[in-house]
């Protein structure tokens, strides 16, 4: 009996990862048939737009503002300070070699030689102090600016973001899905509560965003965040996040936290071969 | 003889009125009970503490959620309060992996606050 069940547990301990912990490959399958057949009228292109769409009434109002919309001019004034030259006669311009084709699908990605989690933000501040310059702030103002610009740059290239085989990325892709899909604050929601399972649902009157998609339109001009206490309107995704965790009672995390990092790897992969469409207008 | 008869099939009707609408108690229904269920429901409703409209559509509310059913004929659903108030105070006691908070646990709302909220939801 004892070495049945020694033999039984360690079956099962072999057996566990291999059945919990699903390849970033086959996650990305689920998910998209998750929403691809909850939403069947959606075509899967059009999740970039956020709640919009699968909210045909506030679609329409929406459309209307993207017409003339309010983050054009912070889209010229990332353009003017991606190409002003720092002390040193460098610009973003020379960080950036390939703005022209469109960079931002490929941010997050994960750096071999230190391990860690590459956004795009954190290569706009890396930029700013490798040329002797002072970092912006990470969750609006110029790093939003710069961050639109680029973006713009990049629109209708496909997100693609890569998780290699590497023990250290799957690490940080695992912390981003597990932070998903964990419950967390006092009010004990995770992400998945609200932008997987209820996507589409009410809340009061808040109509949930589908999560396939979401980064796709960042940085975003939020209308809640155009008022003289909260900034112009503009902010990054991880601005976003914190705002999120805040809702349910728990303490956010710092942008650009190692947790947020992940949080992003895990989150934009999820939405690898949708079109980029940012800088994009929200609620 | 008249008036008397007259008077016994004027009081059977409101009996079976008063059944009817499931209104079953209104003369044992005092002011203090009154008066907790209006603290209930302004608990409910508030949305820095029940905030249950974020998720249910009750009666008397505006702009209801619609992530958890309803909340109607809960004395028909639940004709045990205890069970009423529990579903309250730990919806994970049905479903571990429920959105709806953890009112009780999680000291979102205190026992007593959760015991007013579950009277008035328990009218509905
Ligand atoms: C209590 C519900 C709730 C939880 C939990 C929640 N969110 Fe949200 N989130 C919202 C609401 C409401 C909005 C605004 C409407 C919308 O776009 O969905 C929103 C918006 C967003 C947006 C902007 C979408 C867009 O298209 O502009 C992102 C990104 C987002 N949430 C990510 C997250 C992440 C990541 C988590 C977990 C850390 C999370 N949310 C947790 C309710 C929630
Ligand atoms: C964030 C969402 C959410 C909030 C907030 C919420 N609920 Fe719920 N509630 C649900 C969901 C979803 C269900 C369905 C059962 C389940 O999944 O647990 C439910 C079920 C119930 C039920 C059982 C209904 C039935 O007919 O079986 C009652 C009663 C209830 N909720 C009362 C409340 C009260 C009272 C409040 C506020 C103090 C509240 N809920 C707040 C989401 C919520």
């Amino acid at each position: 009996m004892k070495k049945y069940l020694a033999a039984l547990s360690a079956l099962l301990m072999i057996a566990t990862p291999v059945v919990s912990q699903a390849s970033p490959e086959e996650d990305l399958k689920a998910f998209r048939s998750y929403f691809t057949d909850k939403f069947p009228e959606v075509p899967v292109a059009d999740f970039v737009n956020g709640v919009y769409s699968v909210d045909e009434a506030s679609r329409e109002q929406w459309e209307q503002f993207e017409e003339f919309p309010a983050y054009e001019i912070y889209i010229s004034k990332g353009e003017t300070l991606f190409h002003k030259k720092f002390a040193n006669g460098n610009s973003f311009a020379t960080c950036f070699p390939d703005y022209e084709k469109g960079i931002r699908q490929n941010y997050p990605h994960f750096d071999q030689a230190s391990g860690k989690i590459i956004t795009m933000e954190g290569d706009i501040n890396k930029c700013l102090t490798d040329n002797g310059e002072k970092k912006f702030k990470w969750k609006k103002g110029k790093i939003a600016y710069v961050g639109a610009y680029i973006a713009y740059m990049s629109r209708e290239n496909l997100i693609d973001v890569k998780v290699p085989n590497n023990a250290a990325a799957l690490a940080a892709y695992n912390r981003g899905k597990k932070h998903f899909y964990a419950k967390r604050g006092q009010l004990n929601m995770s992400c998945a509560d609200c932008h997987y399972s209820n996507a589409g649902n009410k809340i009061r009157a808040d109509i949930l965003s589908p999560a396939l998609g979401h980064p796709t339109g960042f940085p975003v001009y939020r209308n809640k965040w155009a008022s003289s206490s909260k900034g112009d309107g503009m902010g990054t995704l991880h601005r976003r996040y914190g705002g999120c965790n805040k809702q349910v009672r728990a303490k956010p995390f710092k942008a650009q936290s190692d947790e947020y990092k992940a949080l992003e790897y895990f989150h934009t992969y999820m939405s690898n071969g949708l079109e980029v469409n940012g800088p994009s207008l929200r609620k | 003889m008249q008036g008397f008869m007259h008077k016994i099939s004027t009081t059977v009707s409101v009996a079976a009125l008063t059944t009817c609408l499931g209104l079953a108690t209104p003369l044992t229904v005092n002011a203090a009970e009154d008066a907790d269920i209006a603290k209930g429901k302004e608990l409910a409703f508030d949305r820095k503490k029940g905030n249950c409209l974020a998720c249910h559509d009750i009666a008397g509310g505006s702009l209801p959620g619609n992530i958890g059913p309803p909340l109607v004929a809960m004395k028909a659903r639940f004709p045990d309060f205890n069970i009423l108030r529990d579903q309250i105070s730990d919806a994970r006691i049905n479903n571990p992996n429920t959105i709806m908070i953890p009112f009780g646990p999680h000291a979102v709302l205190s026992a007593k606050e959760i015991d007013l909220v579950a009277k008035f939801i328990h009218t509905l």
